[in-house]
């Protein structure tokens, strides 16, 4: 049997390569974050907020928080397409196979998390004529931060699209009305502590909001920050919930 | 090669358990060719994706060169290919990338995936094809694409799950032809489900009837027919006085399982037809019957079915119920 980094691979190579044939899809897919960037970032700067504590720059809090939301509505709706491929018979051509049931998941997750990558680059990028002041060592970590978020997203996406089988309507269902509270109760737009009380303790049992704090810190260098423990927790227990799920879902039987 | 025994699998509908399979077992040997006939719903479908470790049976066990499905699903896995119904080349990706991608995922070197790629293109005639994405493909073009990504690992024993289904005649007669290539070439153990009863007649070596999750027979065509059927006598007669008069007295022919007489016919259903026939009519000329017309019908893999199950298989599939079984059944395809 292939060992399981040789199968990831392949089934990585299998993935990617539409992909590269045409990365028009990529770019297409960030035109929601690349329009929060650009206008909700702009308002945000303009109102004079200085909503990260610790640091001045309004871009350097609110970036960030851009490149966790594109996880969100990337990796989280990876399933959609193992959702087509359970449903179509190419899953079960994969399953017959002696494969790693973990590598189809994990070949999966690494194509999302190279785009998510290569997306949040851009972000990035775009970000500094803006007015963003870049800490590159920052940046690059808040990425590695953001690639094992998107592995777990993308593996639990899977959980749920294998779930929902063969109409889909649970997994379009749960990943609708998850995205949106995520998004606000993570403190991705503004500060959760702008909210009231409640809304912190919701705040607090989202693993999302200590990824967000975590690449906030990540992001303008401040590594030492205790939130950067918490966050990569988080994100790692994400990841490997998402693995360990998926697996176990694809050798039970599909 | 293959050794089914008591398999069993259910379902979880709602709060309701349907029972999909309920007791099939069957052996196969080394490059048999075995065709599991039976009408949508019957189990077949399950049944397959037991064989080929996708499901778990819920009871029995299955076996695949020697290796327990169950305990040691990794083995069972290399040596088995499986063609399952849909589609199973992704709708975005090029034929050939998917074919490298389906021997890697069998361990192959990235070198010997291209090489096996190139082969079982050109075994199944696709060649020309190698570029292409699904979406433009043929129905028949499609499905050789399937059985290719299943033949990539050089599999002993080969599943195909209602491989000609939609097909055009033209197309289920070229695909037979590649099948049948694969077989002599490579002496491939084949099992496959098909509601259709020709094919199941001229190309299978052995037939595995079943209905209702069940195996209600087992045997070639010709054991099926001769033993679930028997050949039919259809005489006429002047008059319908000396069409019932010739059905007692043929009733008293030896191996005559069935007799009927409808208007001026009579229909006996009897062993060894061609022989019968000569002694029947010296029988019914000696009682000064008139017989105007005599010929024999040999029984068809629909008659064999009927009278299992007292339904007819459609052409699509579907079995519907049809006339009772008490009536010559000979004529219900006339």
């Amino acid at each position: 049997m292939p060992s399981l980094v040789r199968s990831t691979a392949t089934v990585f190579s299998r993935e990617i390569a539409p992909e590269l044939r045409s990365p028009v899809g990529v770019v297409l897919a960030m035109g929601q974050p690349l329009l929060f960037l650009v206008l909700f970032g702009s308002m945000l700067a303009g109102t004079g907020a200085n909503p990260g504590a610790g640091t001045e720059d309004v871009w350097q809090w609110f970036v960030p928080g851009i490149l966790v939301m594109m996880c969100l509505m990337g990796p989280l709706s990876a399933g959609h397409s193992m959702l087509g491929e359970l449903n179509g018979g190419q899953m079960e051509r994969f399953l017959v196979t002696p494969i790693s049931r973990t590598a189809l998941v994990l070949g999966r997750a690494a194509k999302d998390a190279v785009t998510l990558f290569a997306q949040a680059t851009l972000i990035t990028v775009i970000a500094i004529p803006l007015g963003m002041d870049l800490h590159l060592p920052g940046a690059l970590a808040t990425m590695m931060l953001l690639v094992v978020l998107a592995v777990g997203l993308s593996a639990l996406s899977c959980v749920l699209a294998i779930a929902s089988r063969p109409g889909g309507n649970l997994f379009w269902i749960v990943t609708q009305a998850l995205v949106f509270p995520l998004m606000l109760l993570s403190g991705i737009l503004l500060p959760v502590d702008a909210g009231p009380g409640w809304l912190s303790t919701v705040a607090a049992i989202n693993p999302v909001t200590y990824v967000v704090d975590a690449a906030r810190a990540l992001f303008a260098g401040d590594f030492l920050n205790s939130s950067v423990l918490h966050g990569l927790t988080a994100a790692v227990a994400l990841a490997a919930t998402g693995l360990v799920l998926s697996t176990r879902a694809m050798k039970r039987g599909i | 090669m293959i050794r089914a025994v008591g398999l069993r699998r259910t379902f979880k509908v709602g709060k309701e358990t349907v029972e999909a399979v309920r007791d099939v077992g069957f052996d196969v040997a080394a490059g048999e060719l075995l065709a599991l006939l039976g009408p949508n719903g019957a189990g077949k479908s399950t049944t397959l994706r037991m064989l080929t470790t996708l499901l778990p049976p819920t009871a029995g066990s299955v076996h695949i060169a020697g290796f327990d499905a169950a305990r040691e699903p990794g083995r069972v896995r290399e040596v088995i290919g499986y063609v399952g119904q849909k589609s199973a080349s992704g709708e975005n990706h090029r034929i050939r990338d998917e074919l490298v991608t389906q021997g890697r995922c069998f361990g192959l070197s990235a070198q010997k995936a291209r090489h096996r790629a190139d082969e079982v293109l050109d075994i199944l005639g696709i060649g020309d094809l190698a570029t292409r994405v699904p979406g433009t493909l043929s129905g028949g073009q499609r499905r050789r694409v399937d059985i290719a990504l299943g033949l990539i690992h050089h599999p002993r024993v080969l599943f195909l799950d209602e491989p000609t289904t939609g097909l055009d005649p033209h197309s289920r007669a070229a695909l037979w032809d590649r099948i049948q290539l694969l077989r002599r070439e490579h002496g491939i153990t084949i099992l496959l489900t098909t509601h259709y009863l020709d094919e199941a007649d001229r190309m299978a070596d052995r037939i595995v009837i079943v209905d209702r999750g069940r195996v209600i027979a087992d045997g070639t065509a010709g054991a099926l027919k001769a033993d679930l059927a028997g050949d039919l006598m259809h005489i006429t007669t002047s008059d319908t006085d000396a069409a019932r008069a010739a059905a007692d007295l043929a009733g008293g022919m030896p191996g005559v399982s069935r007799v009927t007489a409808e208007g001026r016919t009579v229909n006996v259903r009897i062993a060894d037809a061609d022989t019968a026939l000569p002694a029947c009519l010296r029988l019914l000329d000696r009682a000064a019957l008139t017989v105007t017309r005599a010929d024999v019908r040999r029984p068809s893999l629909d008659d064999v079915f009927i009278n299992l199950t007292g339904h007819r298989l459609g052409e699509s599939g579907d079995a519907y119920a049809t006339v009772p079984t008490d009536e010559p059944i000979g004529d219900t395809h006339a």
